[in-house]
């Protein structure tokens, strides 16, 4: 990985000012998204950096654009026919929706957690050994020791260590959805994409992942698109905006929720409208 | 109505409320007696099958008959040696578990192919509609198909050709399902898979077919219990023999066409020793039901 972000804490004006300076992780450039040919634009002219090793929230009403845009950072929209990207989207320069990009590589480095806790029909621990394996060869204690690990960074390693051979099925979905998180890191991406990862829990669990994507900003960098204003407030350095497939604005955290400088920005953070 | 003029809006017509509220009682109160009274006449009718099969097959069943072949009709003397069904046990044993191992295979690719790579395609559509039509197509049709492409060109009845003719139907059962069993699966779950840098093939391989395989087993068990019945097509394929063979290249017995020309027979011994077929095709597909059922229960 490299190592151009700043690790120890900051204030949000700094953090804004270094992820201004700092080269991003990923860099949007001109972006534009349809979903079939014909339809309108979901995207128009995105441009976007995502800073290295901090957690960019993207919010904005329903359909305005964010998810859209995190499916074509790990290419999710190239399972289907007829979904076309036009612009740059920059990770060491190389063009990521280029046609010379190895998608199933481009994935163990961009990871993903989705809205509903997917757990596999499999055991808690093939769970997280599957990903892995599709990526690396391990003898059998280096694989237990990545399970290991990835369930320890997830933070659920204590509720699950005395029944990783029993099904991934049988946890509840907070559980489940750390779970996920754990199957994302264990492949050791150096991006992670959280796309409303919190909708479908409780508050304790909506909780415990928020600490948990707070801790592992440390070691990647993190898109997360969320619907809870709180939440962005929380756990976000950046915030960017959307609405009706453009990028209104983008800032820091701290900027966006006490002075944002467009007034959508202002009508929605103040739950005028969304 | 009755209700004051003063204020309309707000005045519940309280006698009409309670016109309707008996109206909906009365119809909630219809709707459930015909629901059962619907369910008691069909639980009869299965309940008498049940009940005749029960007490004609055990009269009969015993272990000669599960143990030796036909014999011909004694006429009530004793002295003669009673027949059994080994053969046709044999027989459908057989049959029907080639026509599994071969069209299960099929079936599943079919099925994934439908439901994994050609979903909304016309191609896709076209192969459901013919795979409808087989799924529903009279039985003998599939037996006089394999009469003229194998039994005529190889010259003669034989165990293999009822097991192709019986192949035949399992096939399309088994697309249907498996492409209904897959299309259950929500999309996040494939998102999920493929989000972690796995290809296409993998995918479908190491999660979705094993996330459907309940249901996936639960067609091939309904593809077992149909052939394992199935008299016309085996008729015209492997038509039956009153030995015991393992021979597929030879013509074989099977239960149902054993059954059949027992029954037809006249005669009352081997009349019972039919109703003790049918109780043990009955069962055998009860019991492999029961088993795949418990293999497959989720283990928490």
């Amino acid at each position: 990985m490299n190592d151009v972000s700043m690790a120890a804490p900051m204030s949000a004006e700094q953090a804004r000012g270094a992820a201004a300076a700092a080269a991003p992780r990923i860099a949007i450039r001109n972006l534009d998204f349809i979903y079939a040919p014909g339809l309108p634009k979901a995207l128009k002219g995105i441009t976007l950096d995502i800073p290295d090793r901090q957690v960019t929230g993207m919010i904005g009403p329903s359909g305005c654009g964010k998810s859209t845009l995190l499916r074509v950072l790990n290419r999710m929209y190239s399972l289907y026919p007829g979904q076309r990207a036009e612009g740059e989207v920059i990770m060491d320069g190389r063009n990521l929706i280029g046609p010379d990009v190895d998608i199933n590589e481009l994935r163990s480095r961009i990871g993903m957690v989705f809205q509903k806790p997917t757990p596999f029909p499999m055991t808690i621990f093939e769970n997280i050994a599957f990903g892995v394996r599709l990526h690396e060869r391990l003898n059998k204690a280096q694989m237990a020791e990545r399970v290991e690990w990835a369930l320890t960074r997830a933070a659920i390693w204590n509720e699950v260590k005395d029944r990783l051979h029993s099904s991934a099925l049988g946890l509840s979905g907070g559980q489940q959805q750390r779970l996920c998180i754990a199957r994302s890191i264990a492949v050791r991406p150096e991006v992670i994409l959280l796309d409303e990862p919190t909708s479908a829990l409780d508050p304790i669990s909506t909780l415990k992942i928020e600490e948990l994507v707070d801790e592992l900003k440390k070691d990647f960098t993190i898109v997360i698109v969320t619907h809870n204003m709180q939440q962005a407030a929380r756990c976000a350095d950046q915030v960017a905006f959307f609405y009706l497939g453009e990028l209104i604005e983008v800032g820091s955290a701290a900027q966006m929720f006490t002075a944002p400088r467009h007034p959508k920005t202002q009508e929605y953070i103040t739950g005028r409208f969304g | 109505m009755s209700a004051t003029t003063q204020t309309p809006a707000f005045t519940p017509d309280t006698e009409m409320r309670r016109r309707l509220g008996r109206r909906r009682a009365l119809l909630d109160a219809a709707m459930r007696w015909f629901c059962l009274a619907a369910t008691v006449v069909g639980l009869l009718f299965l309940a008498s099958i049940m009940a005749t099969l029960l007490w004609r097959g055990l009269a009969a069943l015993d272990f000669i008959v599960l143990t030796q072949e036909f014999q011909p009709t004694r006429y009530g003397d004793d002295t003669l040696p009673k027949g059994g069904l080994v053969h046709a046990i044999v027989g459908s044993i057989l049959q029907s578990g080639i026509a599994i191992l071969i069209g299960t295979p099929i079936g599943l690719l079919v099925g994934t192919y439908l439901a994994e790579y050609a979903r909304g395609s016309g191609f896709a559509h076209a192969v459901r509609f013919v795979s409808d039509i087989l799924l529903s197509a009279p039985s003998i049709l599939i037996g006089l198909f394999i009469y003229q492409t194998v039994v005529l060109p190889t010259g003669g009845f034989s165990g293999i050709a009822g097991a192709l003719a019986l192949a035949i139907i399992v096939i399309p059962v088994v697309v249907r399902t498996t492409e209904d069993m897959l299309q259950l699966l929500p999309n996040t779950l494939r998102e999920a898979v493929v989000a972690l840098g796995a290809p296409r093939w993998k995918m479908i391989t190491l999660v979705a077919w094993r996330a459907a395989l309940p249901g996936i087993v639960t067609g091939v068990l309904l593809a077992f219990a149909r052939i394992v019945g199935e008299t016309a097509p085996l008729l015209l394929t492997s038509f039956g023999n009153n030995v015991l063979s393992t021979d597929l290249t030879r013509a074989m017995a099977s239960l149902p066409v054993a059954i059949y020309q027992q029954a037809n027979s006249g005669f009352p011994d081997l009349i019972e020793i039919a109703w003790s077929g049918a109780l043990i095709v009955t069962f055998g597909v009860l019991a492999i039901n029961i088993l795949a059922r418990v293999a497959l229960r989720p283990r928490k």
